[in-house]
């Protein structure tokens, strides 16, 4: 029972990283909060349910589809709700983000009806018995996708030119400009990355629970940015981390506690986190930016 | 006579001026609060169940429940001294979720299948009147001895301090405040629609505030009533647009910080207004 929930919490836990690695790159480049990540997320999710519906089964394909597509309406989003901002008032970014998540949710109610939306399940179900535990070949795709995903951010942001690009302008993008790393450029790829992670997971969500619907990406959104406080902001091992920490709280907090509760320990869990330590709880190398 | 449409329309940009400078209070000290709705919830739930099912008269019931937000704003606003900027952002945000999910499962007010029984109290009048009183709170603190605190701390806390200004004392003061405007805002919303459930309470409705104030401009607590008036006017004027109405409200605000990003009004607005009003004339040319 305890490992059958360990199982599902990590599979949960490893699509929260996703979005939270999105809002932790951006936040780290920009030292801004996008509220319409959950939305980027959302409309990920759509684009994956029509490419099953309407063109193949092939959830490779529908993946790709979504990335694709979300990677730019990231590059819009970056376009209209960031750019014209530098040097404003450092609140203003999260008011453009909470207008644009909204005629992303509304675009998404207009297009898809606001009811839930079955995902079709095209991949062939299978379950595996280990011992005690259950494990469907769903299940195993999305945490196979997930990891993938994961380590290849990695490997970009460890390995590439245009990551360590991406790594200096988090440290401070005025000497990366300096020296020339081409910041708006940067700026821009992080925000394609990011938004491809959020599409990517929308498909994995979707393919976890069948459904998605256009409001879907608000509590994701909130539990993207609870995953990147858990990992310390900016810090993209540890939204990793924090995204498999919350998913295993949550599972277990329902199983044991009261369901009905879910969402309060995520919540409840902030708040112990910043009273203990109010920089996050991998934040150490995190310069503060108000 | 005005008809019943243009009543309840006047209503909400009321309750939502209201819910707007209940973000103005904390934010002036440079404490972005996204739990405002946790705060309504508080005063929307209590003061219902001490009408209904207590049987309180109303404006005993809006005291307790404005002062019960208020406690709690206090309670929320001590540990938050500690955290700052995106953190504290974060922390509020937390709180106004973990209000939701307690009033989705507390029993005694109907948990997630809402309340209701509570008598219709919020008249236009009382909305106007008591709208009003906020305003000239907001605008009597901005400038008093405390405004000046808060608008020191928001320029820069460690000098505020340097200066003699009581940092905790003041932050704890602009957060409570706002708390206590928004537990009013909540008690009088249930107190107009008689029916009130955990989840309008939630992230939406603390989001709601905050871009009322952004919108409108954060420099003056003008910016919260003008936010709170377009935005609240605007999805009535966009009616035309049907199923549209609500994505072009997103482009607006987007269209709005873009143009302007101080919000629609800032100081250099407010002084040229000023100097339109014949009796200010000679005191600005002097």
């Amino acid at each position: 029972m305890l490992a059958q929930q360990l199982v599902n919490g990590v599979m949960l836990g490893a699509v929260y990283a996703l979005i939270a690695i999105g809002y932790t790159l951006i936040f780290g480049v920009l030292g801004m909060l996008h509220l319409a990540h959950g939305e980027v997320f959302m409309i990920g999710a759509f684009v994956g349910l029509v490419v099953l519906t309407k063109l193949s089964g092939n959830v490779m394909l529908a993946l790709a589809a979504a990335m694709l597509a979300t990677g730019v309406l990231g590059l819009i989003i970056e376009r209209i709700a960031f750019r014209p901002l530098r040097g404003a008032h450092h609140l203003a970014p999260l008011a453009t983000t909470i207008g644009a998540g909204i005629a992303l949710q509304e675009t998404a109610r207009w297009y898809f009806g606001p009811e839930q939306k079955g995902f079709p399940s095209t991949i062939a179900l299978e379950l595996w018995e280990m011992g005690p535990l259950r494990v469907s070949s769903v299940q195993i795709f999305i945490l196979a996708a997930a990891l993938v995903l994961m380590g290849a951010v990695h490997l970009f942001l460890s390995r590439t030119r245009a990551g360590r690009a991406v790594r200096a302008t988090a440290e401070e993008p005025t000497v990366a400009g300096l020296l020339g790393v081409n910041v708006r450029a940067v700026v821009m790829l992080t925000f394609f990355v990011a938004s491809t992670l959020a599409g990517a997971a929308g498909v994995l969500v979707g393919l976890a629970y069948n459904s998605v619907h256009p409001f879907i990406g608000v509590q994701m959104g909130i539990k993207g940015l609870v995953v990147m406080l858990l990992g310390g902001l900016g810090n993209v091992p540890g939204a990793m981390l924090g995204g498999i920490v919350l998913g295993v709280l949550e599972v277990l907090g329902v199983a044991y506690l009261a369901s009905s509760y879910r969402d309060a320990f995520a919540f409840g869990a902030v708040v112990l986190i910043l009273l203990a330590r109010p920089e996050g709880l991998l934040g150490l190398r995190v310069q503060r930016r108000d | 006579m005005i008809g019943p449409y243009l009543e309840d329309v006047l209503v909400q940009l009321g309750i939502n001026v209201i819910l707007a400078l209940s973000l103005y209070f904390p934010l002036s000290a440079g404490q972005l609060s996204l739990g405002q709705g946790g705060f309504m919830a508080i005063g929307a739930y209590l003061a219902s169940w001490l009408t209904a099912t207590l049987g309180w008269p109303w404006p005993l019931a809006f005291a307790a429940a404005a002062a019960a937000a208020g406690l709690v704003g206090a309670l929320v606003g001590l540990p938050a001294l500690r955290v700052r900027g995106i953190y504290l952002v974060l922390l509020t945000m937390a709180f106004g979720e973990i209000v939701r999910v307690f009033f989705l499962n507390f029993g005694p007010t109907g948990a997630a299948q809402g309340f209701r029984g509570m008598p219709f109290v919020t008249t236009l009048p009382l909305v106007a009147v008591l709208a009003v009183a906020v305003a000239i709170l907001a605008a009597r603190t901005a400038a008093s001895r405390m405004g000046r605190a808060f608008a020191a701390i928001n320029r820069d806390e460690l000098a505020a301090e340097v200066m003699g200004i009581d940092v905790t004392r003041a932050k704890l003061a602009s957060f409570t405040v706002g708390a206590v405007v928004a537990g009013l805002a909540g008690a009088l919303w249930a107190h107009y629609v008689q029916f009130i459930e955990p989840e309008e309470f939630g992230f939406a409705r603390s989001v709601m505030p905050f871009t009322f104030v952004v919108v409108g401009g954060l420099q003056t607590f003008w910016g919260s009533l003008v936010g709170a008036a377009v935005l609240t006017l605007l999805p009535e004027w966009l009616r035309f647009l049907k199923e549209w109405r609500l994505a072009l409200y997103g482009v607006a605000m987007l269209a709005v910080m873009i143009v302007r990003p101080q919000g629609l009004v800032d100081h250099r607005l407010v002084e040229a207004v000023r100097r339109l009003i014949p009796g200010h004339a000679k005191e600005a040319l002097s």
